[in-house]
């Protein structure tokens, strides 16, 4: 940043007219990530990634009502090892968008706003993510 | 009209420029809300029901969307998801592209599309529900 710049925004005077720095706003970059944080923008992400999956969903339907060759070829798709990774991710954005979406409806009603409450919930939030995950995946493996 | 004579903080210019509360994003926020909680026991419905037919074959998927309570599930699943989905991608939208034009294209871009594949997902339902 230009010194003349960086004076204009970030030095001023005092009440009692000497030079002072201003205070910055912690700014992404610097700010140490906490579960709070971290879970939110995770939120958002899994909710982006779960659009896409609303898009193949779509794909899926149109196939099955589209006849057998169709379908055939979207579920050959989702059982090669790239289909399964991104059913993988897709189960895992599922699970995590669904349990902290509990969390925010709980946080609409006026519920959990304490923090050792909300540091509580948002590790359920990952624990339960996890556990489901790996359960719902293991069985769509054992199933086919 | 009626309320231009009404006690109001709004400057006449901030009202021409439709600065101020747009009045319905209340309903939007709810409708994120209803939307959410309503997909919180299709969602459920929905993947249970998948690792129960997923070793099946076309027919029987088939046969299982075409029945009447299924087809009906899945087409409130269809509807609260895209709904979910069109107002939380339009949050993500106006929070990141701050150009009026690009943020505009943008917003009616990801409409058309989920409108269109909402559409054909609801569309392939019902003809699955008609099938007999």
């Amino acid at each position: 940043m230009p010194e003349d710049a960086r004076t204009a925004l970030m030095s001023g005077l005092s009440s009692d007219g000497k030079p002072v720095d201003r205070p910055l706003s912690p700014h992404l970059q610097v700010y140490r990530p906490q579960i709070t944080t971290v879970l939110s923008i995770m939120h958002r992400f899994s909710g982006i990634w779960l659009g896409v999956g609303t898009l193949f969903l779509t794909w899926w339907l149109v196939a099955l009502a589209s006849g057998p060759a169709p379908f055939a070829t979207v579920q050959a798709f989702f059982a090669s090892i790239f289909g399964k990774i991104l059913l993988f991710l897709w189960t895992a954005a599922l699970m995590f968008h669904f349990c902290n979406g509990m969390r925010h409806l709980a946080w609409d009603s006026g519920l959990g706003f304490e923090k050792p409450t909300y540091h509580a919930s948002g590790w359920t939030v990952i624990a339960a993510a996890t556990a489901l995950t790996v359960l719902i995946f293991v069985i769509g493996l054992v199933a086919g | 009209m009626a309320n231009m004579t009404a006690v109001t903080m709004r400057s006449t210019l901030g009202r021409v420029r439709g600065l101020g509360a747009a009045r319905s994003g209340l309903l939007e926020w709810w409708g994120q809300r209803v939307t959410a909680a309503a997909l919180v026991p299709l969602a459920i419905w929905f993947v249970v029901s998948l690792l129960v037919h997923l070793d099946e074959g076309a027919s029987s998927v088939a046969h299982w969307v075409g029945r009447p309570w299924n087809g009906v599930l899945l087409l409130a699943l269809l509807m609260a998801l895209f709904r979910h989905l069109g107002l939380g991608l339009k949050v993500v939208i106006e929070d990141y592209i701050h150009a009026e034009a690009t943020k505009l294209a943008a917003l009616l871009a990801m409409k058309a599309v989920l409108t269109l594949f909402w559409i054909a997902a609801t569309v392939s339902v019902l003809k699955l529900a008609f099938a007999g």
